[in-house]
């Protein structure tokens, strides 16, 4: 660094005829200039996120006011009219006020049981690594294939979830999980945090291992028990990483489409379609782009506002 | 009856990487260690990192449990008991402040662990404040404050709750030179006024000499000596504790079967030991070095055993002219000799020394 | 108090008995908060894996047992038979997705790698002021969902003639893995002290080849983690995999199982829960391995970013 600086003020002190001469490297290329490495190191990432989210995320807003069809792709500004469309659709009031549910009572449950399993997977003892193992197949396993199968498990005649239940005496006949509007919601919400629970505790444990060990031994000496340490002391100092839990797991909840669309199809009735499923509803299958962009663009602000809650959380784990 | 005792101590810790264990990983912190502290005395464990001070101040806290031997507090043997049920209070070397908590709140979490009314526990953190004269910061976050400061409030956060015995670890070593001074001036008149059981953990023979009122040597895992810091200093149990106490270290010669041992200053020019019981040595003189009115004598010994190099240490009062490449005859008074055995290392009786003395 | 041993002045304060009292009492309590430990284990084990239980014994079951409402799911109450998990890898392009998955997932892991690697660097290690929002700055572009993105992404996968092709996926999953990543490496980078890229320039290195040199050696254990969280994510899309290809030869797992082996309202369930099986366990096992790694790495790039 200071060596760039010293070239780039001329030469440095020394007798001016240039008997004193400062040891050179044969290529002071470019190599060596900080400001230069810098950007053309984050060039080529930040290029391809402009063009691929930056340029895709400016179309987005564009097809949003526009006529555009799969089978019509010519473009032509209409204004508002898209919106007007779907404001007056009864089910995209629906799946907003679906998403909302969703997300919120999903985002509880992360939190949770996410800081919970992060607890238990923290813990010593023999045979960690498999549990470990079990507890990431719901994360690690692709979330289309996760959710055929819960298609069934939660099935209207052979459920095994219904089966267990029968055998335990909690029902008499089959729930009927996906057939009935109340209970599909609570399937699509129940796959949800079973897949998103070992992430955030993934997250959380990430927290807990930061603690430095004098801190929770300090604790033990002064008397606090297991219950103290865990409020007073642990919860608190890993707030902002639970936090940061939290909200990763809303916001892929929020902007999430595949539980509802293969598990429900956002049925029966519409009563699991989310906005993202019914934006790929009107936009791919329906054929309109436009809609369907519009739609989708409703996810915008509110992921806005969750990108500056992270930020926040984030700042606070800084200053600690 | 002692305060604090450990009898027999042994701890391993099996070679736990990975949840994978092998026998032949184990690591002995703790060989075997016997250990009183009396009522109200300062005792401190000195010795080399991984030695296993730290663990042996953590075994009696109750943070680890020992593999065999006991640990007994106030007569009891507390083997199996939890932290809380023992009365210890501990000083991290990191401190260990809650840094979400105020100063006050740090200070009186232990009270609200005792479940001790509100108003009481802020009457006797307050108190425990202005007695380490931190009553000004009660309001502020740890990350506010000042290496020293911090100390202090891990001291009050100690004291608060009347422990019965207090046990450091390396309280001083995250402070800077000059302020280590005066906390360690302070630790010591703090520790006279409560009259608490203090055990001290560090690896610094200077804070050691300076505090303890007793000096435990470890090494691998086992006690060397326990003395007080005259008897460890002028009387080593063994070659360890000659080498590791003093700076620099006694001088060790061998001679036949035994290690002749005498401290820097003890060896001085021979016309500045004025005895008649001395032993007399030539020293050729390889370097000097003058280290604040001392001068530090490199060289090396001939005559009493094998050629050794030493150190010798002379005040300003000697001022013999020496200079590098001559020998110069030396001289140390015979009282001050100590004998070693060379294999075994331990302290053996004197034996006449002929070639050198009686001059 | 009355739990303590000592009154202040070092006298006891209970008998012996008391004492003995206490530690079995602390005895017994350690003994539960193992069990409570291993119980919780234990539950928490069922409820994450059960399922995936449930899918493997599924399997192998016969027509005659799968389709009988009162037979155990946990048990094979008629012999098993291999015949759908044969099934699924002979008759069924389950392997071609396999393949595609496993290409695609390796393409995407070396772009990333070479995207985020240079830009982490540049973020942690060559302090300009614009270092710590710029980080910010990507790793908010992972909040950007593809359930935003997928119809305009179409258009321009159209537009460079990827449609229907693995390749759509190759180049638009970046988008994904790099921020993600980038804030991962940012941790990892930091944790290398410095004088470790300053002794090899000293060496004679340029800070490119210190970078190269020095440092890249140093972060392999992130890099890795880095390339198994980036497969994870790839393997696990679906609404890209979806909106951009339809025919099935170019197909990944994600999206070629649940589209090609249900025709209309006929599932292939045995069929189904093996290729869950067979996706999800490699890729736990993989995960598990580095996960350490990622625990680390997420906590170090957010503290010290």
């Amino acid at each position: 660094m200071t060596h760039a600086r010293m070239r780039r003020g001329g030469p440095p002190a020394g007798p001016p005829d240039g008997r004193f001469r400062p040891a050179r490297r044969s290529k002071p290329g470019l190599a060596d200039r900080e400001g230069f490495l810098a950007w053309a190191m984050l060039l080529p990432s930040v290029v391809y996120i402009i063009a691929l989210v930056g340029v895709p995320f400016l179309l987005a807003i564009a097809f949003a006011f526009s006529d555009v069809t799969t089978g019509d792709p010519s473009y032509d500004f209409v204004g508002f009219r898209n919106f007007e469309a779907i404001f007056d659709d009864r089910v995209f009031w629906r799946s907003l006020v679906n998403t909302v549910v969703f997300t919120v009572i999903t985002m509880i449950f992360i939190v949770l049981l996410g800081k919970i399993l992060a607890n238990i997977l923290v813990a010593d003892f023999r045979g960690k690594w498999f549990v470990r193992f079990l507890v990431l197949l719901p994360w690690t396993t692709p979330v289309a294939l996760s959710t055929i199968s819960w298609l069934w498990f939660l099935d209207s005649i052979y459920s095994p979830v219904d089966w267990v239940l029968r055998q335990l005496g909690v029902i008499d006949t089959n729930v009927v999980w996906l057939g009935r509007p109340s209970a599909a919601m609570v399937s699509v919400i129940a796959v949800q945090v079973w897949r998103l629970t070992p992430l955030a505790a993934v997250i959380v444990m990430a927290g807990l291992v930061a603690i430095p060990r004098d801190i929770d031994e300090a604790a033990r000496i002064d008397g606090a028990g297991f219950w103290r340490r865990m409020f007073e002391v642990t919860i608190p100092l890993t707030l902002p990483v639970i936090a940061v839990a939290g909200l990763f797991g809303a916001i892929m909840t929020f902007t999430d489409m595949t539980v509802s669309y293969v598990l429900t199809r956002g049925g029966p009735t519409h009563s699991t379609d989310v906005l993202a499923s019914w934006a790929y509803f009107r936009g791919i299958e329906g054929g309109d782009v436009g809609q369907g962009a519009a739609i989708a663009l409703f996810l915008f602000p509110i992921l806005l506002a969750g990108a500056i809650a992270i930020l926040r959380a984030v700042r606070r784990l800084e200053s600690q | 009856m002692n305060a604090v005792e450990v009898r027999g101590l042994v701890k391993t810790f099996d070679g736990h990487l990975r949840g994978r264990r092998r026998k032949d990983d184990d690591v002995r912190a703790l060989a075997g260690v016997d250990l009183a502290a009396e009522p109200g005395e300062y005792l401190v464990l000195l010795g080399p990192s991984g030695c296993g001070k730290t663990t042996l101040l953590r075994t009696i806290a109750g943070l680890e449990q020992p593999t065999e031997g006991e640990v007994l507090i106030g007569g009891h043997v507390v083997n199996g008991l939890p932290p809380r049920i023992r009365q210890v209070a501990m000083v991290f070397q990191s401190y260990a402040l809650y840094p979400h908590k105020s100063v006050l709140d740090n200070i009186v979490f232990p009270l609200k662990a005792e479940k001790m009314p509100r108003g009481m526990r802020e009457r006797r953190a307050k108190e425990a404040a202005g007695r380490l004269g931190i009553e000004p910061l009660l309001g502020r976050k740890p990350r506010q404050l000042s290496g020293g400061e911090r100390q202090r409030v891990a001291l009050a956060r100690a004291l608060v709750r009347d422990p019965a015995v207090f046990l450091l670890d390396e309280p001083l070593s995250n402070l800077d030179a000059k302020l280590r001074a005066t906390a360690r001036d302070e630790l010591k008149q703090f520790q006279e006024q409560i009259g608490t059981t203090t055990i001290y953990v560090t690896h610094d023979q200077a804070e050691a000499m300076g505090l303890g009122d007793r000096i435990a040597v470890l090494e691998k895992g086992r006690v060397r000596q326990i003395g007080t810091p005259v008897e460890v200093y002028d009387d080593p149990a063994d070659t360890f504790v000659a080498t590791f106490i003093g700076s620099p270290p006694m001088n060790l010669v061998r001679r036949d079967d035994r290690l002749i041992g005498f401290r820097p200053e003890h060896l001085l020019p021979a016309e500045n030991v004025p005895y008649d019981a001395r032993v007399t040595m030539p020293m050729r003189i390889e370097r000097m070095e003058y280290l604040s009115g001392d001068r530090h004598v490199y060289g090396t010994v001939t005559r009493l055993g094998e050629e050794t190099r030493v150190i010798a240490r002379l005040p300003a009062t000697v001022t013999t002219p020496l200079s590098a490449g001559e020998t110069h005859e030396f001289a140390v008074v015979a009282g001050r000799l100590r004998f070693f055995d060379a294999a075994a290392g331990g302290r053996t009786p004197a034996v006449p020394i002929g070639n050198g003395g009686g001059s | 108090m009355t739990n303590t041993l000592v009154t202040k002045d070092g006298a006891p304060r209970q008998t012996s008995q008391e004492v003995e009292r206490l530690r079995r009492r602390y005895a017994i309590r350690h003994v539960l908060a193992r069990c409570g430990v291993y119980g919780a284990a234990v539950l928490a084990s069922l409820v994450c894996a059960l399922p995936f239980l449930w899918s493997a014994v599924s399997a192998f079951k016969q027509n005659r047992d799968l389709y009988n409402p009162e037979s155990s799911p946990f048990l094979f109450n008629e012999p098993a038979t291999p015949d759908h998990v044969r099934f699924l890898f002979s008759d069924t392009p389950f392997l071609t997705f396999v393949v595609n998955t496993l290409l695609v997932g390796a393409l995407v892991v070396v772009l990333t790698l070479a995207l985020a690697l240079p830009a982490a660097y540049s973020l942690a290690r060559l302090n300009r002021p614009w270092g710590t929002p710029m980080g910010i700055a990507i790793f908010l572009v992972y909040l950007v969902p593809p359930s935003l993105l997928f119809l305009s992404l179409t258009r321009v996968v159209v537009a460079l003639g990827l449609e229907d092709t693995i390749w759509s996926m190759v180049v638009v999953y970046p988008t994904i893995t790099v921020p993600v990543s980038v804030w991962l490496l940012i941790g990892f980078l930091k944790a290398v002290p410095k004088d470790v890229e300053e002794q090899a320039m000293v060496d004679g290195y340029s800070r490119l080849g210190a970078f190269g040199r020095a440092v890249l050696p140093l972060v392999f254990p992130g890099i890795v983690a880095v390339v198994v969280f980036s497969f994870t994510l790839t393997a696990s899309e679906f609404v890209y995999a979806l909106a951009f290809v339809s025919a099935s030869p170019e197909m990944v797992v994600s999206t070629g199982v649940p589209t090609q082996l249900i025709r209309g309202d006929v599932f292939f369930w045995q069929s189904l829960q093996a290729a869950t099986v067979t996706m999800a366990v490699p890729i736990a096992f993989l995960f598990n391995l580095f996960l350490d790694r990622f625990v680390t790495g997420f906590t170090m790039g957010a503290v010290k970013t």
